[in-house]
């Protein structure tokens, strides 16, 4: 006889469903809205800039931002385990990829604050010129949004630890997954466009 | 919902070459309206992999696909236009 448990696990989405809160899919939503707008804003300025913006952002430090993509891929990666790892009644591994990802996350402001330290040591600020606003405000805005999603990778991760997340229960950390995986989604158009398109 | 662990990691290794191939073209320096389209399709193929997989939005109700991938082809649309405004000038 196999055990009775395994008769209460629902069939794999048989209907369609939402992974995590609806208010945390609307909230992403407004966030999208949000860079959305920051994106076309900082696009169609660098159409009347253009000398300006080619000529400045030849100065970024494009590894830098190649590898902070790589950090933050990684770090969503990480987290796909952990909800993987949760489904799989497995809480104590899937604390450990969450710890994993916060220390992708971790490594993605310190490599953030490295590029800020250099930009200000060259006299670079919000007023020096349009190019720079954008890149600042743009960046600055997004590195807030992985201050916030390290806070809710720390909290996923205490509550992996204490095994609240198992199937049928797996709310919580679908919800918080959902926003670090929004971090990650706005950088991919970041990238390519504040540091390599000219 | 969530996939295999496999599925999965080979995702990954495919948005890590394909950021790789962003940061060779910006190091290349090639510039103007083909090598906007690559950029703008890897990262709309990228995002669609975020969305569809990591988000595990292939799940949801049709509804929230096409608002998800809508906003990413939208906003290189937007880009696009942009850039095209700027080489008209």
């Amino acid at each position: 006889m196999s055990t009775p448990l395994a008769l209460t696990i629902p069939p794999q989405a048989a209907t369609p469903r939402l992974a995590g809160d609806l208010a945390i899919w609307i909230f992403i939503l407004a966030e999208l809205l949000a860079f959305g707008v920051f994106f076309a804003a900082y696009a169609f300025t660098r159409a009347n800039h253009i000398a300006l913006f080619d000529a400045e952002q030849q100065a970024l430090h494009r590894g830098a931002g190649a590898l902070n993509t790589v950090l933050l891929l990684t770090a969503s990666y990480f987290v796909v385990r952990a909800v993987q790892a949760a489904e799989h009644r497995a809480a104590a591994i899937a604390a450990r990829w969450l710890l994993a990802a916060i220390g992708c996350a971790g490594s993605f402001v310190v490599v953030k604050l490295f590029e800020y330290v250099a930009a200000f040591e060259q006299g670079i600020s919000l007023s020096s010129s349009p190019f720079h606003m954008f890149y600042l405000s743009l960046t600055f805005f997004h590195f807030m949004h992985v201050i916030l999603g390290m806070v809710i990778l720390g909290a996923l991760w205490r509550g992996a630890r204490e095994g609240r997340y198992r199937p049928g229960d797996m709310n919580g950390l679908e919800t918080g997954a959902a926003y670090w995986h929004m971090v990650d989604l706005v950088w991919l158009i970041l990238f390519p466009l504040v540091y390599v398109i000219h | 919902m969530h996939g295999t662990a496999r599925r999965a990691t080979l995702l990954w290794a495919a948005l890590i070459a394909a950021t790789a191939l962003t940061w060779w073209v910006g190091e290349g320096g090639a510039s103007g309206p083909a090598i906007l389209a690559l950029l703008a399709a890897i990262s709309i193929v990228k995002g669609g992999i975020v969305i569809l997989d990591f988000m595990a939005l292939r799940h949801a109700p049709l509804m929230w696909r096409l608002i998800t991938l809508g906003w990413i082809s939208l906003v290189w649309v937007l880009i696009g236009l942009a850039y095209w405004k700027g080489l008209s000038q």
